[in-house]
């Protein structure tokens, strides 16, 4: 008998920002994205810096990963993820800032250094922050419609 | 023998002074409520990754691991936690007793302090230990980034073999009225932690230092399930390692700060009640020396209306 639902869980070192039931859940692994659905074969991986997408009934939500760890059971998602916000929580203004801010600092510095690596994975975080909001919003958009 | 006045000025200092430890209990309070939400908050997050680093480990070929590494003791790290602020009653105090104890008692290991909180790199300082590291300001606004800023020094000093073991002094909190301290071994970390985190305390002496218990999986559930990798399961497990590390420290800070607002609180709180004490007891003084006066004055009167009609 296959599970019908997945319980997915997700936890960072500073919160428990989800514990719910749902049908789908999309996981941005190190090395690409992927899908699992109830009943899934058990797995470990680590995670990138992306967007977790889960499915529950018609709606579907949005948080942001950055790094971290999952473990996949067929009936049970855990993520621990470092950082992790729901798409709701996202200031989109400030993401926009610290990209800005990013980038221009990025100049600043040679490519390879401590520094421009730092940069760089700054506008990432904010970049993924920015996608996640607005994919939030489109979905909103369109359940509204009739 | 102290005038009305007297008495008067020295009720006002002492209201004043209650009033100073009542705000102080009141902003403890507030800040403990915040301390023990990130204490609680933490523990999911802890739980899992032992969960994985455990499930991990039993199916790795070889739990080799610079931080799992044991060797002669030559040298050790004590990493101190303190507060940063006094007024809080016998807390700091408690802390940097036990470490200074303890690093005596580890002389001839050549203990260095890693300390966390002024009052503690303050007196250890001046006692003369060399100071492997020190986090001021921590208390108050901990952070996964600062644990994982003292995790990885703590991790470097280590694989380089600037040390060879890591010890914690610590107050662990456990509920608003007791602080328990708490000296506990961080590195090289235990292999019975990765069996399960219960028998850290028993397993230590008795188990084979790099052999792990295998059939100690937490739940019956994941000891049967063979999982599938994303990456290999050696990479996993050795980026697992330092993680269980962030999270302990992560942990202990968290431990650490509670207990501190909790002391402060309790402390303020007999401060608070002390001073109303002695403001009775200085009140009742001068309502005698009140009332003396008084029967004095009368007794002046009656005896100056006596020799007048006489």
């Amino acid at each position: 008998m296959l599970p019908e639902s997945i319980e997915l869980q997700v936890v960072t070192p500073e919160r428990h920002v989800l514990e719910e039931t749902v049908l789908a859940i999309e996981i941005p692994g190190k090395e690409g994205y992927l899908g699992v659905l109830p009943g899934h074969a058990p797995l470990i991986t680590e995670l990138g810096v992306g967007i977790l997408a889960y499915r529950t009934g018609s709606a579907t939500r949005y948080l942001t990963i950055i790094e971290g760890y999952a473990e996949v059971l067929p009936d049970r998602v855990i993520v621990l993820a470092e950082i992790s916000e729901k798409a709701e929580e996202i200031d989109v203004d400030r993401s926009r800032a610290a990209q800005d801010r990013a980038q221009r600092a990025l100049a600043q510095h040679g490519p390879g250094t401590a520094e421009w690596q730092a940069e760089r994975q700054a506008i990432e975080r904010a970049m993924v922050r920015i996608a996640a909001a607005s994919q939030a919003g489109m979905a909103r958009a369109q359940t509204k419609e009739p | 023998m102290p005038t009305l006045l007297d008495y008067r000025r020295r009720i006002r200092s002492v209201k004043n002074t209650q009033q100073i430890t009542r705000a102080m209990k009141f902003v403890a309070a507030a800040k403990l409520r915040r301390a023990q939400e990130g204490v609680f908050s933490a523990r999911p997050y802890a739980k899992e990754i032992l969960r994985v680093l455990h499930s991990a480990a039993a199916r790795v070929e070889s739990t080799v691991h610079p931080l799992l590494e044991r060797r002669a003791v030559k040298r050790i790290l004590v990493v101190v936690l303190t507060g940063d602020r006094s007024l809080c009653g016998a807390f700091n105090s408690n802390v940097i007793r036990r470490a200074s104890h303890f690093l005596r008692d580890h002389r001839t290991e050549n203990p260095q302090v890693l300390a966390i909180g002024k009052k503690g790199r303050g007196v250890l300082r001046r006692e003369g230990w060399p100071l492997a590291g020190e986090y001021v300001n921590v208390s108050g606004n901990v952070d996964f980034a600062i644990a994982k800023e003292i995790a990885a020094k703590i991790a470097e000093l280590y694989e380089k073999r600037e040390i060879d073991a890591v010890y914690t002094v610590y107050n662990e909190f456990k509920n608003v009225l007791v602080q328990r301290l708490c000296t506990e071994k961080l590195l090289p970390i235990d292999p019975a932690i990765l069996g399960e985190r219960g028998s850290q305390e028993k397993a230590a002496p008795g188990a084979p230092a790099d052999m792990l218990p295998r059939d100690l999986a937490p739940s019956g559930q994941s000891r049967l399930v063979e999982y599938l990798y994303e990456e290999p399961i050696g990479e996993i497990f050795s980026h697992l390692v330092p993680r269980y590390l962030q999270s302990e420290v992560f942990r202990i800070l968290l431990e650490s700060e509670a207990a501190e607002w909790a002391a402060r609180m309790t402390a303020m709180d007999s401060a608070t009640r002390n001073a109303a004490e002695l403001i009775d007891k200085v009140t009742l003084e001068m309502n005698k020396t009140r009332q003396a006066a008084i029967t004095k004055e009368l007794i002046e009167i009656v005896g100056g209306a006596a020799s007048a009609t006489s």
